[in-house]
């Protein structure tokens, strides 16, 4: 060691060093990110450092959208102010007539000593740009911790479900889309009152799956939130029934389903508040507390429901 | 086949500020809002490539790894995804770094085609563990692009170093 002659250049530890602590330091982060989720810290921080350039780079876009949005004509905006105020009169006797059904339902439920549902509030929010990944569908909304966002609020926009908050940063939170890969809702059929779980499929589409393949499911019926996860509110819209394909050799039908809220739209979406936790007879808490966070219904009992019916 | 470049320019020395400068502004190019265009090139790693080929003493495995995390956290992907794909390109830049300048540009391109190849590859064997979908096929059309891309991108990250036209008979070069 001491006869070797001084090196001529400091060139730091050799390449092949370097890269196995930096490869090993990758893999670990890669692993204790998608495992465990205890890096949100580390994320938040960088994040900090992230943001404002991400914000320097989305100013010309922004800058460029709303030039355009100030050069495009009068004409534009008044038909489009009467057509909203036309859809707008449309839905005055249904909106009207909710509230007094709502507080006859309120009423009902109190004389048959069913507790109350909780009202949707929420908070507007904007749609700033969907995440770079190329291999999820998310968008990020500028509400954050600032605006005590939490992770799990489910988000809904005027027509529909859009996705769940499932990120939160100082200013802004990541919302992945119920056409994300394998993102589950639970949802009832309003037609019959029938439950699954309908899946993204990563493509734009959503898949109503481990339906029996005699399942009582038509084209065009329409899917609402359950509310047996205990995260959405019952009743509001998800999907509608495009496709169904029986076939006999496989047990289950593949229906597809495409989402009614403008998943893909950018816009303003409603954070809804999360949802009071479900509070259980004290004799039911013990046996049933795994199976109602956990709806996903077998199939089994599936069948035996549409017997009945 | 017997090495074909030659230069008849002499290059200053790079100003780190002007590295630092290049990556960032990389950075800010990956970050405009393309998301819904899957065939754009990766800059940053073209950048980091770059750099590990003329500078493999100051740009290397570890910019390339802080790069990356700060590349997960912009695309919200898995933490580390982005810093792995790139520490592999910067190594493979910096081995390949001594044979490449000998060659014409156009050579050089074709080498650098299978690095942002690589950086691709790797973010998708990272997420294919967990089970993603291949995003098509443009997914792999951002490598070629950024091949095509080093043309232009070696005259002007190289252009602040370009020695001055008018020649001054007492300077030693």
């Amino acid at each position: 060691m001491e006869h070797q002659p001084p090196p001529f250049f400091k060139r730091g530890p050799a390449p092949l060093a370097q890269l196995s602590f930096y490869a090993a330091l990758s893999l670990a982060l890669i692993f204790i990110d998608s495992r465990f989720q205890t890096l949100e810290l580390l994320r938040q921080g960088m994040s900090l450092f992230t943001h404002p350039l991400q914000q320097a780079a989305h100013a010309p876009a922004d800058y460029l959208q709303n030039a355009g949005s100030y050069f495009s004509s009068i004409s534009h905006f008044q038909d489009e102010n009467s057509r909203l105020k036309r859809a707008q009169l449309n839905g005055a006797e249904t909106l009207l007539r909710t509230r007094q059904l709502e507080a006859e339902n309120e009423r009902l439920r109190k004389l048959l000593d069913v507790k109350g549902r909780q009202q949707a509030n929420g908070r507007v929010a904007q749609i700033l740009y969907a995440a770079r990944d190329p291999f999820s569908r998310r968008v990020i909304v500028d509400k954050g911790q600032q605006d005590k966002i939490v992770a799990g609020q489910p988000v809904v926009d005027d027509a529909g479900v859009v996705g769940q908050v499932t990120r939160v940063f100082p200013f802004v939170s990541e919302i992945t889309l119920i056409t994300d890969k394998d993102q589950a809702v639970p949802v009832q059929i309003v037609r019959n009152g029938l439950r699954s779980v309908v899946f993204g499929l990563g493509n734009g589409q959503l898949e109503l799956r481990f339906m029996p393949a005699n399942a009582d499911v038509q084209k065009g019926d329409l899917l609402v939130t359950s509310g047996l996860d205990g995260i959405f509110l019952p009743g509001f819209p998800v999907a509608k029934v495009v496709q169904i394909e029986r076939d006999t050799s496989y047990s289950f039908a593949r229906i597809y389903c495409v989402p009614l809220a403008g998943v893909e739209n950018f816009g303003e979406v409603m954070v809804l508040d999360p949802r009071e936790p479900i509070v259980l007879p004290p004799q039911l808490t013990h046996e049933t507390a795994t199976t109602l966070v956990k709806p996903l219904a077998k199939p089994g009992a599936k069948k035996k429901r549409l017997k009945k019916e | 086949m017997p090495a074909t470049f030659s230069s008849s320019r002499i290059l200053q020395p790079v100003r780190p500020l002007f590295i630092l400068v290049s990556l960032l502004a990389a950075l800010a190019l990956n970050f405009l809002p393309t998301s819904a265009w899957s065939w754009m090139p990766d800059w940053v790693a073209l950048v980091i490539v770059f750099w590990s080929i003329r500078e493999p003493r100051r740009v290397g495995m570890g910019t390339g790894f802080i790069l990356g995390l700060a590349m997960d956290v912009a695309d919200s992907s898995v933490m580390g995804q982005h810093a792995l794909a790139y520490v592999l390109a910067a190594y493979a830049a910096s081995a390949l770094s001594r044979r490449i300048m000998w060659f014409p540009l156009g050579q050089q391109a074709l080498h650098v085609l299978p690095l942002l190849l690589l950086v691709q590859a790797v973010q998708f064997a990272v997420r294919v563990v967990p089970g993603v979908t291949l995003p098509g096929f443009s997914y792999f059309v951002g490598p070629l692009i950024g091949a095509l891309l080093w043309w232009p991108l070696t005259f002007v990250l190289l252009l602040p170093q370009y020695q001055p036209v008018d020649r001054d008979a007492n300077r030693p070069i």
